[in-house]
């Protein structure tokens, strides 16, 4: 037996092992996405993980955004690492580190759905199909160009930040919630003494955070479990036909100096190699092999018996091609496709014109064109929400901004010290901020100094639902929670008539739009279940200044400390 | 013939495993049938109520004044002849604090953590076998624990810390009579001992915020619609909830933006604390000598009397005052 054949198995070994990693990397960091518990009120509440270190990794998230903002946001950077590798190796992300890749992988090798003998090597072979997925990065890049950011949607990596964050992990912590709570309470009659034991292992090592709920999931869910099962009827589908990162990737690699080398002399075509591929680039000899589609995954190699093939650098170029197998045309009619897209979505209603009301975005968002040319709808700032208070938009931001982030205040108010979403937003949609940047609860002893907050819209009364307005009943609940200081929300003291007669002084409430920040912790804490009677919409936000009803607003800081 | 004889063996078998599920989805429906469900009438549900107070104590109102809010508890609890006068070895002693807002300690939000800490202390001293701190918070729990500064001083002084879990509340039946079945964090229905620890502040419904507003935070669920009748929501609280001691921290008093505050412009040092066993007199003190407010101003004194709950006439109780 040959010893490249064990030096193979080794690193086929290795890039199991790095595969493990990173998948691991990735989970730990979702799970990460959140604070600590601090030690004393001076500390700054701080996430302790890199925890959009994935998203800040990838190339496409980095190639695009340069594309629609002329400008590499924060850590983008770091995709350099990636893209420099690709441009040596081929595309080694793909095959080593990709937590979707991974999962991929995984999926298509589970028994139950694995193919067999002649079947299987026949949907390993190279196809057309493969490069649906240039089409689809030439697409997303065209609509880049023109200043949107639809590479979100199909992203590997924001796809399965947020089908994670937003469906899979809530739905393990009503699963360990669940648990516990059977757990405390449950009666199993001489066995509940062995409850305790579950409780605490279950609260001490299974429960990871408080449930949260998200709108959208079905839609995520659904996508994702596609991608998922495709992996049925064709190892690695969404890799080999549909993802736009392995798309660019693909590109990159065409000047890689690692490649197969085939030796058809040595191979008895027991086609093993073509069997275990898994970017489906036609290992064996006697085909071309696509280098654009290897992900260096090692199993060729590792399962040829009779060395008929070989990693080397600086290979022969004999039946192999490096090249992406598109016509310029076909490239620059989807391209141009992905620019004409653009307009069509905003000819439509969209928040740019008109501002849908309860699109409230959170603090520190910008301007709604520069937010959709930079926001990837990876759900890293519905992730890290306390208060689950962000959620995915479904039309409220147009088509062109379907899963973008929108406060939900009814779920939960934007926490009025809170800027983690700021914080871990890898593009930049959302503006890093400070506490005293946000400025909504100034730093004690600096009330008199302290400029403008930074609005995210206004609240209004319903006052045909409102306690006090309507039913004749005592409440204010809303001025209770109101952040600010003074209260945005006031109360006036009114004499109301009851039913039978008599005379009742109620406090009625009202909002002061000059001081109200759109927290929404009003609409959080209203006691009236359904439709709150005070809902906030994004009129008067900050990054907005046509969105507007107060005229001083618009004066900024002058009117601010009138 | 158009079929194949089968065999009597063959018949018996297939007939009987038919019939033999068809048994089991008759008798399984038969059994679970239910011809009427009321799932929502729970009425038989005794109603629950914890009087945690220590037999045979005097009531008893210290008001003190001093210079150091931790000294200014341990006083007061000397003064009723130590914390073993209150919590036996052994015992679980639930104690909470006003943790309910992301603010610091000198915005006056939260009870001071000095008083907390001093509190636990001797707790642990007296040989509590657990002393839980905890309060079912309106912002972040994890930011106003922290930023009030109780986490890190109660845990010094040797409290377990609580941040409250979602799976912890269960729905008793209070009995009152505006309370019924409410979600109450389980900790107040397993307790020996439950030390209340309000810091007296505005509040814009009740212009006061004391001791028996405090239970608030015991609830959770869809507390906030205890407002439409305030002053009968705290009173059947404090009926099923009677405290083993009241502390009221008077530290800091915030007079105006309440109960939430922020600004230091709204805040005057009172430099003074009241304990006192009896929940309503000590609640009665606090809003006469805090906020200008007679009995007739806090409704649910009243009410609290006419409920066998104390006095609103806090001078008819012993008091005494101290300085250190």
């Amino acid at each position: 037996m040959p010893s490249s054949f064990q030096r193979y198995r080794r690193l086929r070994w290795m890039r199991r092992i790095s595969q493990g990693f990173f998948l691991l990397l990735f989970f730990y960091l979702l799970l990460q996405t959140n604070i600590d518990a601090l030690d004393s009120p001076d500390e700054v509440p701080e996430i302790s993980a890199p925890v959009e270190l994935f998203l800040e990794l990838d190339p496409l998230v980095a190639v695009s955004t340069v594309i629609a903002t002329h400008s590499l946001y924060r850590n983008l950077f770091l995709a350099v690492i990636i893209i420099v590798g690709t441009l040596f190796l081929g595309r080694f992300f793909c095959g080593w580190m990709c937590p979707m890749g991974t999962i991929n992988q995984m999926i298509a090798s589970m028994r139950s759905g694995r193919l067999k003998g002649r079947q299987r090597l026949e949907s390993n072979r190279w196809k057309s199909y493969q490069n649906w997925k240039y089409g689809i990065l030439a697409f997303v890049l065209g609509a880049a160009l023109f200043g949107s950011l639809l590479i979100g949607f199909l992203d590997p990596i924001a796809l399965l930040t947020r089908s994670m964050a937003l469906v899979v992990l809530p739905a393990y912590n009503v699963l360990t919630h669940d648990l516990y709570s059977w757990s405390l309470y449950a009666d199993l009659g001489p066995f509940s003494i062995l409850l305790t034991p579950i409780a605490w292992v279950v609260h001490a090592v299974l429960i990871r955070a408080e449930t949260v709920v998200f709108e959208q999931t079905f839609l995520i869910l659904l996508i994702f479990i596609g991608i998922l099962l495709a992996n049925r009827f064709i190892t690695r589908f969404w890799c080999r036909g549909l993802c736009p990162l392995g798309a660019l990737l693909g590109v990159f690699s065409k000047t890689s100096i690692l490649g197969l080398e085939k030796r058809a002399s040595l191979c008895t075509d027991c086609n093993r190699c073509a069997m275990h591929c898994q970017g489906g680039d036609n290992p064996q000899p006697g085909l071309t092999w696509h280098q654009t589609d290897c992900h260096l995954c090692m199993n060729c190699v590792a399962s040829c018996p009779e060395s008929g093939i070989d990693f080397t650098f600086f290979p022969k170029r004999e039946e192999t091609t490096q090249k992406v197998s598109l016509t310029r045309r076909a490239v620059l009619t989807t391209a141009g496709a992905g620019v004409l897209t653009v307009p069509l979505l905003r000819a439509a209603t969209n928040p740019d014109r008109t501002p849908d009301p309860s699109l409230v975005r959170p603090p520190g968002s910008l301007p709604e064109r520069e937010f959709l040319s930079r926001c990837i709808r990876c759900g890293e700032c519905m992730n890290v929400c306390p208060n689950n208070a962000l959620h995915p938009t479904l039309m409220q931001a147009g088509a062109e901004g379907i899963w973008s982030p929108m406060l939900m205040p009814r779920i939960g108010y934007c926490e009025p010290t809170c800027v983690l979403c700021s914080q871990v937003c890898p593009t930049g949609a959302i503006d890093e901020l400070t506490e005293e940047e946000k400025n909504w609860v100034p730093p004690a002893g600096k009330e008199e100094t302290a400029g403008p907050p930074l609005r995210i819209g206004t609240a209004f009364y319903d006052f045909g639902r409102c306690l006090p307005w309507a039913m004749g009943k005592e409440c204010i609940v809303c001025e209770e929670w109101c952040p600010t200081t003074p209260k945005a929300i006031y109360f006036e003291e009114a004499e109301v008539i009851t039913r039978e007669g008599e005379y009742l002084y109620l406090k009625r409430p009202h909002v002061d739009p000059a001081l109200c920040v759109g927290c929404g912790a009003c609409t959080y804490a209203c006691p009236v279940k359904g439709a709150p009677a005070i809902y906030v919409t994004a009129v008067g936000e900050t990054r907005n200044t046509k969105n507007r009803i107060l005229l001083e607003q618009n004066r900024g800081r002058a009117a601010e400390e009138r | 013939m158009p079929y194949d004889k089968i065999s009597r063996r063959d018949f018996m078998e297939r007939t009987g495993k038919a019939a033999g599920f068809a048994a089991f989805a008759v008798g399984g429906a038969w059994m679970l049938h239910e011809p009427v469900r009321r799932p929502f009438d729970r009425k038989d549900d005794a109603p629950v109520s914890r009087d945690l107070r220590v037999a045979g104590v005097e009531d008893r109102l210290m008001i003190v004044r001093g210079e150091d809010p931790a000294k200014m508890a341990a006083a007061a609890i000397t003064a009723f002849g130590g914390m073993s006068t209150f919590v036996q070895p052994g015992e679980t002693v639930v104690v909470k604090p006003n943790i309910g807002w992301d603010r610091r300690p000198e915005q006056a939000a939260n009870t001071n953590p000095g008083v907390v800490a001093e509190v636990v202390r001797q707790c642990v001293e007296a040989g509590a076998e657990r002393v839980v701190v905890t309060d079912i918070t309106c912002n972040d729990p994890k930011r106003c624990f922290n930023r009030s500064g109780i986490a890190a001083a109660a845990r010094e002084a040797g409290a377990e810390v609580q941040l409250p879990q979602e799976a912890r509340f269960r729905e008793v039946n209070m009995g009152g009579e505006m309370l019924g079945r409410q979600d109450v964090y389980d900790i107040y229905l397993e307790a020996d001992r439950f030390i209340n620890l309000p810091i007296a502040k505005h509040h814009g419904l009740t212009r006061a915020t004391l001791g028996m507003k405090n239970l608030y935070g015991i609830l959770g669920g869809n507390r906030s619609r205890l407002h439409q009748e305030i002053h009968h929501s705290l009173v059947d609280l404090a009926a099923f909830l009677r405290p083993t001691l009241v502390i009221v921290d008077a530290w800091r008093v915030l007079l105006r933006n309440g109960p939430q505050g922020g600004s230091l412009a709204d805040v005057e040092e009172r430099k003074m604390l009241l304990a006192s066993t009896e929940q309503t007199a000590i609640d009665a003190c606090a809003g006469e000598l805090f906020f200008d407010m007679t009995p007739d101003e806090m409704p649910w004194l009243g009410l609290a009397e006419r409920r066998g709950l104390g006095t609103s006439v806090w001078r008819d109780i012993p008091t005494e005052e101290i300085t250190v």
